[in-house]
């Protein structure tokens, strides 16, 4: 006797369907009862197939929707907590630490996260904030730069983010940034990998459906770095990104590359009017 | 893709052992209750116990229990590797018996709350949770 | 002791006596549970805080015990009484023998 395994599938998918319900939901997220976050706003004028844009908030279960409006709850302040201690630090042969030249973060940090990547006319190109953060280093401490996406180096892009929560994403597309920008809208919609998906095949024309228990969001990074419950720690936009592609069954970029930079700046702009989120926390 | 037959069977060894497992879990669990009560019977009034229906991950499912009066309560994961989970005992200053945690679930499951109450008697509740399992490993 | 083990607790830093008061704690610890294995397949070695409490004035108000299904960086949220003015003592106890230890006052007021 045989049987296919398409059928099972679909008696599975019968069965779980029921369970789910889809779409964004409702809430309005108030970060430690205080401040109001735009977590549902209009598409910005480049995006051609989505009229409102929505945070990955949206698309959580509310108990872990819960864990990011107040930061004694949300486990990613743990580590803005160690970064603030790398902060105050001094490294590197000029015996420096970042609170040496940039003070309290509270201060010279806001509206960074809200403005990055940008371009960077002395280096001459696009930057993230770890990329900035480790010109600092090398250049202003004499210390060595941290591997992208490391633990230490998502850790200080958090704190750096977090400190322009509720402010609105905002980052420049056009002059310098133009062609990084075109680049990345390449990679979002090339398909890659066995399963042959693009970022937009689930982002963009399947959020708010299920693929297989995972809830499909909109794929912003106004989150980020973001506090996974899976993996109880923080995780940057470009691992997020390698996740994904991985899961596509193709050979993926590394974190830091040329191609995840330019993706990073195409799908951030993608959450241009979204208040910062970093450090959220998802599943 | 088409299952052989002996794959069929396999499967059917494998369904069979899944049904045996939980009366194995139940009696560890049986077992863990009757050396939290000594043996004692176990009511169903006076102990509450709150999850979510659907956790997204099993790596972190907040939980509350609550027993008006009680000295302890112990709370038990029946699908977990090892059912025990903590047991929260309530001094003389507790403003109320109740306490939230975040616990660990490997799949999905009933959680178990049994209290001691003032009267020394105990009750039991469970809420079963079900531990979805995401398409995307990240 | 464990690596970057820290205590955190909220507590009202003023209360009028007779109040119940709610607390959070968390403490950042691995919680490694003992049935994980490396990429040898070695079991990593349970190493977790097996238990909690909490004082005021050297009266108990919670005593938890943990067991290795409780998630990493271990939180709790109770509610307290406050009889007079004092100090609220936290204590988290490791598998390796370390204690981890808090204090907060609070005012009548």
């Amino acid at each position: 006797m045989k049987f296919k395994a398409l059928t099972a599938a679909a008696a599975l998918l019968a069965v779980s369907g029921t369970a789910f319900a889809g779409g964004p939901d409702d809430d309005t997220l108030v970060l430690n009862g205080e401040i109001e976050m735009v977590t549902k706003t209009a598409a910005p004028e480049h995006m051609e197939n989505i009229d409102e844009i929505i945070s990955g908030w949206h698309f959580r279960t509310d108990e872990t929707q819960a864990l990011q409006m107040d930061d004694f709850e949300n486990q990613g302040m743990i580590f803005v907590d160690q970064a603030m201690e790398v902060w105050n630090t001094a490294e590197g042969s000029e015996g420096k630490s970042c609170a040496d030249c940039h003070g309290d973060p509270a201060d010279s940090m806001a509206g960074v996260a809200a403005s990055y990547p940008k371009f960077d006319a002395d280096a001459g190109e696009m930057q993230t904030v770890q990329m900035q953060v480790n010109d600092c280093r090398e250049e202003n401490m004499g210390a060595e730069p941290w591997k992208y996406d490391s633990g230490t180096a998502v850790n200080m892009d958090a704190l750096i983010a977090s400190h322009s929560r509720g402010m609105p994403v905002n980052v420049a597309i056009d002059g310098d940034a133009a062609p990084y920008w075109e680049k990345g809208k390449e990679i979002y919609y090339t398909r890659y990998g066995i399963l042959e998906l693009s970022c937009a095949s689930c982002h963009e024309q399947n959020y708010g459906n299920y693929i297989r228990a995972d809830h499909l969001s909109q794929g912003q990074i106004n989150g980020f770095p973001t506090y996974r419950l899976k993996n109880a720690k923080l995780n940057g936009s470009h691992s997020r990104f390698k996740g994904c592609i991985r899961d596509t069954r193709a050979e993926t970029f590394s974190a830091g590359s040329d191609e995840f930079i330019a993706l990073e700046l195409y799908v951030k702009s993608r959450g241009n009017g979204l208040s910062i989120e970093g450090p959220s926390v998802r599943n | 893709m088409d299952f052989t037959r002996r794959e069929t069977l396999a499967m059917g060894a494998g369904a069979a052992l899944l049904t045996v497992l939980p009366f194995r879990a139940n009696a560890a669990v049986d077992d863990l209750i009757n050396e939290f009560t000594g043996g004692a019977a176990v009511g169903d009034a006076g102990v509450d116990l709150t999850a979510p229906e659907i956790a997204e991950n099993g790596n972190t499912v907040p939980i509350d229990v609550s027993a008006e009066g009680a000295t302890a309560i112990m709370v038990l994961a029946a699908g977990n590797p090892t059912p025990p989970v903590a047991t929260f005992n309530f001094g003389p200053l507790a403003a109320s018996q109740a306490a939230s945690t975040r616990i660990r679930l490997a799949g999905t499951q009933d959680v178990i709350a049994i209290a001691k109450l003032a009267d020394g008697s105990y009750a039991r509740t469970s809420k079963t949770v079900k531990v979805t399992i995401g398409g995307c490993g990240g | 002791m464990a690596k970057g083990v820290k205590p955190r607790v909220k507590v009202p830093k003023k209360a009028a006596v007779g109040d119940a008061i709610t607390i959070k704690t968390l403490i950042s610890h691995k919680m490694e549970s003992g049935q994980r294995k490396d990429g040898d397949g070695n079991v990593i070695p349970r190493s977790i805080i097996n238990r909690f409490t909490c004082d005021f004035n050297g009266q108990n108000v919670i005593d938890v015990t943990l067991e290795p299904a409780i998630s990493t960086n271990p939180y709790f949220e109770f509610e307290a009484q406050f009889p007079e003015a004092g100090e609220y003592k936290f204590t988290w106890y490791d598998d390796d023998g370390d204690v981890y230890e808090e204090a907060k006052q609070v005012a009548v007021g």
